[in-house]
């Protein structure tokens, strides 16, 4: 993968650099991976709240009367279900069935999607959708126009409200608001990328830093802290939830991904649709499934999986749970093999690691 | 920071302290800390050969893992039992408690490893 030379910047750098972040080249920007450390950035998004920088993430809007054919067209998801103000999640598929993304879809409006995307796939995904405009719609790639920032955690919601006078609590789980933080335009989701309560906020970008520094403050009762990208990835690790380039990629269908709830095939075609129907009905040759470490090693990202000694799949993402206090991970493995409480190896450099899969999430909150 | 003057240290971050005909080796202060928590050390098992250079063994953080390379040759004569069970005394003392392991050296020390004061500057402190 090529970087441009310089990286890109969110309009929190300053604030990261400020905070004291260990900074890290992510996909080509400047993105902080840790403050105080992961363990302890993880747990107190588990326990309090967390404040994350995801102004990398790219936003893309869909706009016109046929709006919704596109959107339903590209996405795997059923568009024309959502109400004005509700989100769901959805892959974006190229036509052999396969991610090119997956994909937050907020509506607007009847005439207007705002689409969440992948940091590192936002040209790529808006090209896609470009191409595969028939119906005259706008399609901007607006991931310039917007800041935001996820405040997540059981203290979230009290944390954002001091700041709102939107009725944060009327804003149910996956439903957005247009209103206002401090005064000023935000659009408020009940979205997140971590298993817990919690808000996105898209902001302009020169509102972006008041808006941090005023969180920061809000939280600070609550023991906010800034989180960083390490301590993201074992959230979502830990909530089951998808990374592209690691459960999710060109090669992998929604099915195999254990993503058969955001594919809606009483929907009228839309890309990869026919690819998929013959997968159903052929059967899966591969799955997503859960593991948790049983000897002593980590199984991380790549690393073989065999089962009774021979090669059988990779884990797509695995490390420590902080939350669980175990090293789990996910991997793919034959569909016959892709069951709870099937004893398996991993190779941890050239060793064999004794693990055993479960179901995936490994982490739910009480609610 | 302070690391020891009576350590010598290594490119990969890695300090040695030697006794007589045994050498020490840790990994340094900065090392850790670049590493962030850590929550897993793979080290040699007793009578085990390493060599310069070699790798012997990893130390993995929430994020990543990370070889340590031998700066001694010589046979393994201890190893630090604390390590398999608190793996985060690493990040608390990785000058003092958590040392890694212990080397009966078998050749002279590597003259070209660094003195405090070089590392410091070689880190950038």
């Amino acid at each position: 993968m090529s970087h441009p030379a310089v990286l890109k910047q969110t309009p929190l750098n300053a604030e990261h650099r400020t905070l004291g972040a260990r900074m890290v080249d992510f996909g080509g920007w400047d993105m902080p991976v840790q403050y105080t450390g992961i363990i302890d950035e993880h747990n107190t998004v588990r326990t309090a709240v967390g404040m994350f920088d995801v102004s990398h993430m790219g936003e893309i809007e869909v706009k016109g009367p046929e709006a919704l054919s596109l959107v339903n067209h590209v996405s795997t998801n059923n568009a024309a279900k959502l109400a004005v103000g509700q989100v769901h999640y959805a892959g974006l598929l190229y036509a052999h069935g396969g991610f090119v993304d997956d994909i937050l879809v907020h509506k607007v409006a009847e005439d207007h999607y705002f689409l969440c995307v992948n940091a590192s796939n936002q040209d790529k995904d808006y090209e896609h959708i470009a191409s595969n405009n028939r119906w005259n719609c706008v399609v901007e790639n607006n991931g310039d126009r917007y800041a935001q920032i996820a405040v997540q955690g059981p203290h979230a919601l009290e944390t954002l409200q001091k700041l709102t006078k939107t009725d944060l609590s009327a804003i149910r789980y996956y439903w957005f608001k247009d209103g206002e933080v401090s005064g000023e335009p935000a659009r408020i989701a009940r979205t997140g990328y971590t298993g817990e309560d919690g808000f996105e906020i898209y902001v302009a970008p020169d509102r972006a830093a008041a808006r941090w520094s005023e969180l920061l403050d809000a939280g600070r009762e609550f023991g906010i802290k800034p989180i960083g990208l390490g301590a993201r990835n074992t959230l979502r690790m830990e909530a089951g939830m998808a990374l592209y380039g690691h459960e999710i990629d060109a090669s992998i269908s929604p099915l195999e991904a254990g993503l058969q709830w955001i594919v809606k095939f009483d929907k009228g075609d839309f890309l990869g649709k026919a690819p998929l129907e013959k997968q159903k009905s052929e059967g899966l040759k591969r799955k997503l499934i859960g593991f948790e470490m049983r000897g002593r090693g980590i199984g991380r990202d790549g690393y073989e999986v065999r089962v009774a000694g021979e090669p059988a799949g990779w884990v797509t993402s695995g490390g420590p749970a902080p939350t669980l206090n175990k090293n789990i991970g996910m991997c793919y493995l034959p569909i016959d093999k892709a069951q709870p409480g099937l004893s398996i190896e991993v190779m941890v450099r050239n060793q064999p690691v004794e693990a055993v899969t479960i179901p995936i999430p490994f982490y739910k909150r009480v609610k | 920071m302070t690391y020891p003057e009576q350590f010598k240290y290594t490119k990969e971050h890695e300090w040695v302290s030697i006794e007589g005909d045994t050498g020490t080796i840790g990994i340094t202060f900065h090392a850790q800390q670049e590493l962030g928590d850590i929550v897993y050390v793979d080290l040699p098992k007793t009578g085990t050969s390493v060599d310069v250079g070699q790798s012997f063994g990893s130390v993995e953080s929430v994020k990543a893992v990370s070889d340590i390379y031998s700066p001694l040759a010589g046979e393994v004569v201890e190893v630090n039992s604390l390590l398999s069970e608190s793996p985060e005394k690493l990040n608390e003392d990785p000058h003092g408690a958590a040392w890694l392991v212990k080397v009966r050296l078998s050749s002279p020390v590597d003259a070209a490893l660094m003195s405090a004061a070089d590392y410091q500057a070689y880190i950038g402190e």
